[in-house]
């Protein structure tokens, strides 16, 4: 093995011959960028999307940010199905910001977010590869005079009568001249040859040989770099500093002050933060500093008792809850939550007088380039944008207030020279923007049979989208949409329903993070469901089939979930099952876990069933990929993730405090993917809501513990078995 | 001055000697593949081999690297095992951790070219990885120390 790792000379080589060409890597060169994109470079760009070279190079160009979920290889198969091109000429190139690249339902902005990539773009680049198949068609045709009818495109080939043929690169040019078709003809489903095949994802040859370029990474002549020391509350300001020290270290430049703090600017990471530990900073901690979790537990917990502004409501909750002979209440708890991405966020800014550029990872590129451009004093088309690939991004990225750009571009423009700015994982980890903390609390009764005839659900946290340029189309009413999925919208049949909600509103920036609103109502709904059940003496399998017959895509997930877990069937002394069901952005996941403890009351969350209903899909591999990243997503959430206040300080900075899923705790995971032919929903997202309730409610199987607050720790379990 | 291997070639860096390997690497090599995640050594991206043993670059100073042999992922070569394996199992998502993971994978296979799932829970927890690739991490494993028994 030792001699495999020692390098040879010329691998060395090769490695560095590959960062050049090959087929994935075309992704990550600006320059390569520029030029694909520029207009006459590549004799034949039909649309937006696609340019075909007359080397036979298909081009794609994406306009969604590779995360790690995909979109480099699912948004390419999406043009490469109906182009009936060869696979293995498709390379990718990240969009620049431009209107033709703008999300198809946001508005006028580009954005990867919402679990829409696929969802969004199917038809429009099917639709792009159609037309250029057509026109590549439509050429050869007219070469050999003969209908377009009497041809064929297989594999980048044009085929016609009496064997005639030419490839896409040879026809790229005449094509070009052709008209485009506006309603191009789709292929049937039934003829796809890429579409639901598990085709290897094309970046990761450049995730596996360091040559993947992530925002941390970019690199320019003449480059510093800066880590800015923090106000310790939100909403904190510098009074005054001495930066004497810091400019003593070798390496360092400068020290100046931005919004977000004071910026020490050095020749690389290391003395920048050396210097960052040497400022003598007096602070303004602001209106926030005394926010502390516990208090605000126990105001969420009063107003859950008091009704909110109404979300929804069916028949009459009250007057049902009003007469019935036995009631059941339960409240539910679950913390602010960090993002973590394992690339703490940074970015990369150069200002010139008449132009800017920004390179970073980024789901929200046209309101980062408009902050940008803001603190720069340029207008957005001034400011080239460029997209790296994202460390995980889990919604981060998605900022409104471009948090990590602007702090990029004031310190860019303080020091009039190319800056990178990295956060450190402390950093990332305290200055902001969580999932909110929630606090629920459910009434319900039932009727003869045990079904639910009232259902009364009271929400309290923050907004995400208030106070931003989202508030608008977000929030009606008072309500934020976000607030209330998953809870708002219930698929189980129960005659009255109400849910309401308290938004509140304190210093603690909040955000959407993987799966945004679900990530808590789902948790609340599918335990208290279980609850419910439990109450009645009924299998809490069998109790939600009943509930959801008019809901067919929730029960065969369900059903589904139920089989391939073997649902019923017993198991070893010491192992509980707990199931849960939820339908977000689009699509139907349920899943079955399979739960220990250990004799210190630790979960152990042994094996993870789940079954996907998204419709018609592009890669199945991927889909599965992300149920699984999904599942460990959500399982570090609900044995680990919290984020508290102490005197308005973030008690967590780095993972000892806030700990993730590792290799030893990670269960064993299966993933079903229910056949559909439904419209496409979305697959980042939707794993991870039924985790942290199936969860509780094995728990609850194998031990009577019935834990209603996340993270389910020791404590939390001692505390639900009256141990002391 | 300090005078190292990387990847096989001799490097003399004059910088400062509490200067973590990770920024000699990432900073003045211009060598990107070795990932900073915590800085800490709580999270493993940022792992090499040190003379054939798995450490965490982020933890180990310019000062101790006088004329020690580092191995990052780009030194690696692409028919590598591991990296075979890494793409037949379709291992990375966003793939920031991977070159980490990689790394510290090379190294357990030097000290146990058949590692059972213990072994491998025992050597690789600690490497975190937030998009979740465990599973296949571990099934990529398996396959490389498989490809490395037929050979031998
Ligand atoms: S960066 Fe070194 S262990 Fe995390
Ligand atoms: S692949 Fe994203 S952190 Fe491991």
């Amino acid at each position: 093995m030792s001699e495999i790792i020692k390098l040879s000379r010329r691998e060395l080589i090769k490695a560095g011959i590959l960062v050049g060409g090959g087929l994935v890597l075309a992704c990550h060169i600006p320059g390569g960028l520029r030029q694909a994109l520029a207009a006459g470079t590549t004799p034949f760009a039909p649309n937006a999307f696609l340019r075909i070279g007359s080397d036979g190079t298909i081009t794609v160009i994406v306009n969604k940010s590779e995360m790690g979920q995909g979109v480099y290889t699912s948004l390419p198969m999406l043009i490469a199905e109906e182009l009936e091109c060869d696979w293995q000429q498709v390379r990718v190139q990240p969009s620049p910001v431009a209107p033709e690249y703008d999300h198809v339902t946001f508005g006028n902005i580009m954005a990867t977010g919402g679990s829409t990539s696929v969802r969004t773009e199917w038809e429009r680049l099917s639709k792009a590869g159609a037309a250029a198949r057509e026109m590549l068609i439509e050429a050869a045709a007219k070469d050999w005079k003969v209908k377009p009818s009497a041809c064929q495109a297989k594999n980048s080939v044009v085929h016609g009568p009496g064997g005639k043929h030419l490839n896409y690169g040879e026809l790229a040019e005449q094509a070009a001249l052709l008209p485009v078709p506006k309603e191009p003809k789709l292929k049937k489903s039934k003829k796809h040859t890429l579409l639901g095949k598990p085709i290897k994802r094309l970046d990761s040859p450049a995730k596996i040989n360091g040559t993947a370029i992530f925002g941390i990474d970019v690199d320019a002549p003449g480059m510093l770099t800066a880590v800015i020391a923090r106000p310790p509350v939100f909403g904190g300001t510098v009074k005054s500093f001495d930066a004497k020290k810091a400019l003593a270290v070798a390496g360092v430049r400068e020290v100046v002050a931005v919004d977000a703090g004071v910026a020490v600017v050095a020749d690389g990471f290391w003395p920048a933060q050396k210097g960052r530990g040497l400022l003598e900073i007096v602070w303004d901690e602001g209106q926030w500093a005394s926010i502390n979790t516990p208090a605000m537990r126990e105001e969420y917990a009063k107003l859950a008792a008091t009704p909110g502004a109404k979300a929804y409501s069916s028949g009459d909750a009250a007057a049902e809850l009003d007469k019935a002979d036995r009631k059941f209440t339960a409240e539910y708890e679950v913390p602010y939550l960090a993002h973590a991405p394992m690339e703490p966020l940074n970015c990369f800014v150069d200002l010139k007088p008449d132009s800017g550029l920004v390179r970073t990872g980024s789901q929200f590129q046209t309101v980062d380039r408009a902050a940008a451009a803001g603190v720069a004093g340029l207008q957005p088309e001034q400011v080239t944008f460029e997209t790296t690939f994202l460390g995980g991004g889990f919604g981060r990225r998605a900022c409104p207030a471009s948090d990590f750009i602007i702090e990029a571009a004031q310190v860019a423009k303080a020091v009039k020279k190319p800056v990178k700015v990295i956060r450190t994982r402390e950093d990332d980890m305290r200055a902001g923007f969580y999932r909110p903390m929630w606090y629920d609390r459910i009434n319900a009764c039932l009727d003869k049979q045990g079904r639910p005839l009232a259902w009364q659900h009271t929400i309290v946290g923050q907004s995400i989208a208030a106070g931003t340029s989202f508030e608008n189309a977000m929030v009606k009413d008072g309500i934020d949409s976000t607030s209330v999925e998953g809870a708002a919208d219930l698929p189980y049949a129960i005659p009255n329903v109400l849910v309401d909600l308290h938004t509140t509103k304190n210093g603690v920036p909040v955000l959407w993070w993987r799966s945004v609103g679900h990530s808590h109502t789902a948790f609340v709904v599918e335990s208290f469901l279980d609850e419910l059940a439990h109450a009645t003496g009924q299998d809490p399998y069998k109790y939600r089939r009943s509930l959801l017959a008019k809901h067919p895509r929730h029960l065969q997930v369900l059903e589904t979930v139920a089989q391939k877990a073997g649902w019923g069937k017993p198991l070893p002394a010491g192992v509980g099952r707990g199931i849960a069901v939820h339908e977000s952005f689009g699509s139907f996941v349920a899943q079955v876990a399979e739960v220990s403890m250990t004799d210190k009351d630790q979960v152990q969350v042994k094996r993870v069933v789940c079954a996907i209903d998204c419709g018609k899909i592009v890669n199945p591999d991927t889909i599965t990929a992300q149920m699984e990243g999904a599942i460990i997503f959500g399982l570090s959430a609900a044995l680990y993730g919290a984020i508290t206040l102490k005197n308005g300080q973030v008690e967590q900075g780095n993972f000892d405090g806030y700990p993730l899923v590792q290799m030893d705790d990670a269960p064993k995971i299966e993933v079903h993917i229910v056949k559909s032919n439904e419209p496409p929903g979305g697959v980042g997202e939707p794993g991870v809501p039924p985790l942290a309730p199936a969860m509780a409610n094995a728990l609850f199987a194998v031990s009577g513990a019935r834990v209603r607050s996340l993270p389910i720790t020791p404590d939390q379990v001692r505390a639900a078995m009256g141990k002391a | 001055m300090i005078t190292f291997q990387v990847n096989g070639i001799s490097h003399s860096v004059d910088l400062e000697a509490d200067t973590p390997l990770l920024w000699v690497l990432r900073d003045h090599l211009k060598l990107t593949g070795t990932k900073f995640g915590c800085g800490e050594g709580l999270c493993g991206a940022c792992t090499v081999l040190i003379d054939g043993q798995p450490q965490r670059s982020c933890q180990t100073s310019l000062a101790e690297m006088q004329d020690k042999k580092v191995t990052t992922i780009e030194g690696v070569p692409v028919s590598h095992p591991l990296k075979k394996a890494w793409l037949t199992e379709e291992v990375s998502q966003c793939g920031y951790c991977q070159p980490g993971q990689i790394m510290n994978a090379a190294g357990l296979m030097t000290s146990k070219p058949h590692p059972t799932d213990a072994d491998i829970d025992n050597a690789m927890s600690g490497n975190l990885c937030r998009c979740g690739t465990y599973g296949r991490i571990r099934k990529a494993i398996h396959v490389a120390s498989q490809q490395e028994g037929e050979k031998s």
